[in-house]
């Protein structure tokens, strides 16, 4: 027993070029930013304004950046994917192995879906939740600070095993009995389970923490069926949360026992039973894709409502809509494993359940469609996104709607029609939801728009990408190839191939639209300043705050008489007040307690990963002792007092009463 | 429920005294709990659906009625249930600020939590012994599952209610100490609960 457990020199993969040149791109890109930080003496202001944060608006910002980055690290693994199957036509091997490539695409999904779009969702709620609701921060802002370093924590150890050792071979989904030790016997499954469950403990705590702020801390007069459309889906989202992600908890923590205690859950012999698996991994997995894009559902709600000029028409139906899906969202699993080889009623049932989702999915488009009519639409970037989705959207739901006939699935499952499918639905639904939120929040979060032509450059190349991409793979679906193939010699394929790489291509101008954009709108922020913290004659409470918000958001709190409470406040008068004296307000304190405890169990599942079990226990009681040393601390909160509230909000009304004249 | 109407309640801020006090949070403290208490609910209820499958996965070994003693249990049942009643007694004394009444019901909630633990460790290692440990076949690894994932809450449940103890006996009965005994006490009757579930459906329907 060495003192590292199973890590050696050999774990790191030097014999891998393209590892090699990433691990060298990262060292160096790494090495660049810690430069400039140092240059500019940023560490300090790093730490207690960022890192140590428990502010909702600076760590929503920190979880996007997050999202983004892994959107990098996704995309780049997609791109390598298509190269790889352009290349590898007519019996040729391309220049991925099998045994790289199918690391590749485990962890393309693993990261797109955990690592990006959950990020990238959860950073959008955590900026906007707390202002819609007119509250201060959210219930518990520790837990706030805590939930984002742990889902951080998953991101890097992900990361790790690009240098040390690899990752999982199995597919996103890890399904036994490959994924047992019998079959998989290197760390890949390890990096897997851990990096998977402390991010789904951090999204865990962000739904207890966001319900209770919603359950909870709403502004007076704000009634649930007040609250706007954002938070609702938000809310749903986050009971999906909730009531899902405890069974991926408990079907990680078998796997875990079936690999490290010789446990027999889902093992071939003495009686384990893999389906139990694949069963409780869609309990959660199903309900996980709804979390992706009800959320999305709001923002679209929110943006062609804002840029109609109108109220968002069918508002309750909205709200019922979206509880729908949620509910029936638990009652389809099954139709992830038709093949299972259940009785055909059971089949039935959940084929059914399956296609009735598409009712109230309707109900919403129907809602937006509605909400246009009649309105003076401005063509922006936010509603390019949302025009965008509704046709992408619909094309993607079809499909499902095909695959849920589980006489049509027997012939589709595991094709490339499926991947096609799922794409079709979380880019065209959830990513391009989160695409637009983040163009229509970005002034709210940083202080300045985001530049027009070059979002709207990322945004044809996104959607002519998608298209040319994705629809080749419906076709190739239909001639029969299945996922996760390192080459074909099918020469029916090879055309259909070509194009889903061109259409990557065209995706990747898409991303690098979007760099420019973010460079361009940095470097003319003067230009692009929102001083009124209303740009967009918005609807919601989020806009009666300065762009970036005050650090306590609301001077006082606003009472609430309508949906609409921002467009109600303007046309009542009472938008951009001076209050006549202001009281003191009580704020929580940063803490280093978060992060410290995240570093701590991500060395506990470094440690289990490599058996390194010394180190294992020294994480472990460490990340404990630190929480608990945390509860009893009495010195968490402080308060702002009211002539400097006074000398905030004066500067704030005065631009915004300016605006209102102009 | 002062709480919010502290925190948002503009005209009660007006009270310079009263706002600087420490904001009492205790309600949305126990309702936070509480919906990660259902959280963990859903846990406990994938344990079970998974016990429920493989149950009768005992691959030529034991079977629930080989190995299930109801007396034993029975003992063991007992001391966790009277644990909850004393836990609620502690707690009466809490809300009446007596501190070393508080101190004592505590003490006897840890030993008849202590005596579930010693128990049940007892149990597994006697299992473990005669060569049925949970490697041996489905049903036994879901056995040991399910029961060891109670044992490893009320475990934790015995850490906080020590760390508590030393907390009532430095701190006294401070508002914030009260919510975090409240949450505890919340901790501890929901295991009692899901042991009751487990009771039935494992030892109970497993022994007859």
């Amino acid at each position: 027993m060495s003192l590292l457990g199973n890590l050696s020199l050999d774990a790191i993969p030097f014999h891998e070029p393209i590892l090699v040149f990433t691990m060298s791109v990262i060292a160096i890109a790494g090495l660049i930013i810690a430069g400039l930080i140092t240059k500019y003496k940023k560490w300090g202001v790093l730490w207690r304004d960022w890192i140590t944060s428990v502010d909702h608006k600076r760590l929503g910002v920190m979880y996007i950046l997050l999202a983004l980055i892994m959107l990098f690290r996704g995309f780049s693994d997609a791109i390598m994917m298509r190269a790889q199957l352009a290349l590898a036509t007519s019996g040729a091997p391309g220049y991925l192995p099998p045994e790289h490539y199918d690391q590749i695409f485990t962890a393309h999904g693993v990261i797109m879906i955990i690592f990006m779009a959950m990020p990238f969702m959860i950073g959008l709620m955590n900026i906007v939740l707390p202002l819609q609701i007119g509250a201060r921060d959210v219930a518990f802002p520790f837990l706030n600070n805590l939930s984002f370093w742990f889902t951080a924590s998953g991101a890097i150890l992900i990361n790790l095993s690009l240098v040390f050792g690899e990752f999982a071979k199995t597919g996103w989904v890890a399904y036994p009995p490959l994924s047992e030790l019998t079959f998989s016997p290197g760390v890949g499954v390890d990096y897997y389970i851990w990096a998977l469950q402390i991010s789904g403990l951090g999204t865990l705590l962000t739904a207890v923490n966001f319900l209770a702020t919603v359950f909870k801390m709403r502004a007076p007069g704000m009634t649930l069926m007040k609250m706007p459309i954002f938070t609702w889906a938000c809310t749903w989202a986050n009971i999906l949360i909730a009531a899902s992600f405890p069974i991926l908890t408990a079907v990680l923590a078998m796997l875990t026992l079936d690999r490290y205690l010789d446990f027999h859950f889902f093992t071939n012999e003495l009686g384990g039973n893999a389906m139990m698996y694949i069963n409780l991994f869609w309990a959660w997995g199903h309900p996980e894709v709804y979390i992706l894009v009800l959320p999305a559902f709001g923002i679209f709600s929110e943006i062609i409502s804002t840029f109609a000029g109108k109220r968002l028409f069918g508002y309750k139906s909205m709200v019922y809509a979206s509880g729908a899906i949620s509910i029936l969202g638990f009652i389809v699993w099954l139709h992830h494993f038709f093949t299972m080889g259940s009785s055909a009623n059971v089949n039935a049932f959940f084929g059914v359940m399956t296609m009735v989702i598409a009712v109230p999915t309707g109900v919403k488009l129907f809602n937006w469609l509605f909400t246009i009519y009649r309105g003076r639409l401005r063509i922006s970037v936010p509603v390019l996104w949302t025009l965008g989705f509704m046709v992408t959207f619909t094309v993607g739901g079809m499909t499902g709607v095909l695959l849920a006939i589980p006489g049509a699935d027997y012939v589709l499952h595991n094709s490339l029609f499926l991947i096609a499918h799922f794409h079709n639905t979380i880019i065209g639904g959830a990513v391009f939801g989160y695409l637009a939120g983040f163009v229509f929040w970005f002034p709210k979060a940083m202080g300045f728009k985001l530049n027009e032509k070059w979002g709207k450059a990322s945004f044809w190349c996104w959607i002519i990408g998608f298209f040319v991409a994705f629809m080749p793979l419906y076709v190739l679906g239909f001639l029969g190839m299945t996922r996760r193939l390192n080459h074909t010699n099918n020469p029916d394929w090879n055309m259909w191939l070509y194009i889903a790489a061109g259409g990557a291509v065209i995706i990747m101008f898409g991303i690098i639209s979007q760099v420019i954009q973010l460079y361009v709108s940095f470097r003319d922020r003067e230009a692009l300043d929102d001083t009124t913290g209303d740009p967009w004659n918005g609807h919601t409470l989020e806009w009666a705050t300065s762009s970036p918000p005050q650090i306590y958001n609301f001077a006082t709190i606003p009472h609430i008489d309508d949906i609409d409470a921002w467009t109600d406040m303007k046309e009542k008068g009472q938008a951009y007040q001076d209050k006549a004296n202001y009281s003191p307000i009580h704020m929580p304190k940063n803490t280093s307690a978060g992060v410290l405890m995240a570093a701590s169990l991500t060395v506990f599942c470094f440690a289990m990963i490599w058996h390194i079990w010394w180190l294992a226990v020294v994480g472990l009681v460490g990340g404990i002792a630190i929480f608990i040393k945390r509860c009893y601390t009495s010195d968490v909160d402080y308060y702002i007092q009211p002539d400097e509230i006074a000398r905030i909000e004066a500067a704030y009304n005065s631009s915004g009463v300016k605006e209102l004249k102009a | 429920m002062s709480t919010l109407s502290a925190n948002l309640d503009s005209v009660s801020h007006d009270d310079h005294a009263h706002a600087h006090d420490h904001h009492d949070t205790s309600g949305d403290t126990v309702f936070g709990f509480w919906l990660y208490l259902m959280t963990d609910c859903l846990l406990f209820a994938s344990f079970f659906a998974t016990y429920a499958v493989l149950f009768m996965n005992t691959a030529g070994g034991v079977s629930g009625k080989d190995i299930f003693e109801l007396d034993f249990v029975a003992v063991e049942t007992a001391a966790l249930l009277i644990s909850s009643i004393t836990f609620g007694f502690a707690m009466i004394a809490a809300q009446g600020q007596k501190k070393a009444l508080t101190l004592t019901w505590l003490f006897v909630t840890f030993c008849l939590g202590a005596v579930f633990i010693g128990m049940e460790v007892y149990e597994f290692h006697h299992l473990i012994v005669h060569g049925n440990g949970p490697q041996q076949s489905a049903f036994l690894t879901s056995f040991f599952s399910l029961v060891g994932l109670h044992g490893l809450h009320v475990t934790a449940g015995l850490i906080w209610m020590t760390i508590m103890m030393i907390e009532v006996a430095k701190r006294g009965l401070g508002k914030a100490t009260v919510t975090r005994l409240s949450c505890l006490s919340l901790f501890w009757h929901f295991l009692d609960i899901v042991w009751i579930c487990v009771f039935t459906v494992v030892y109970l329907m497993g022994a007859m």
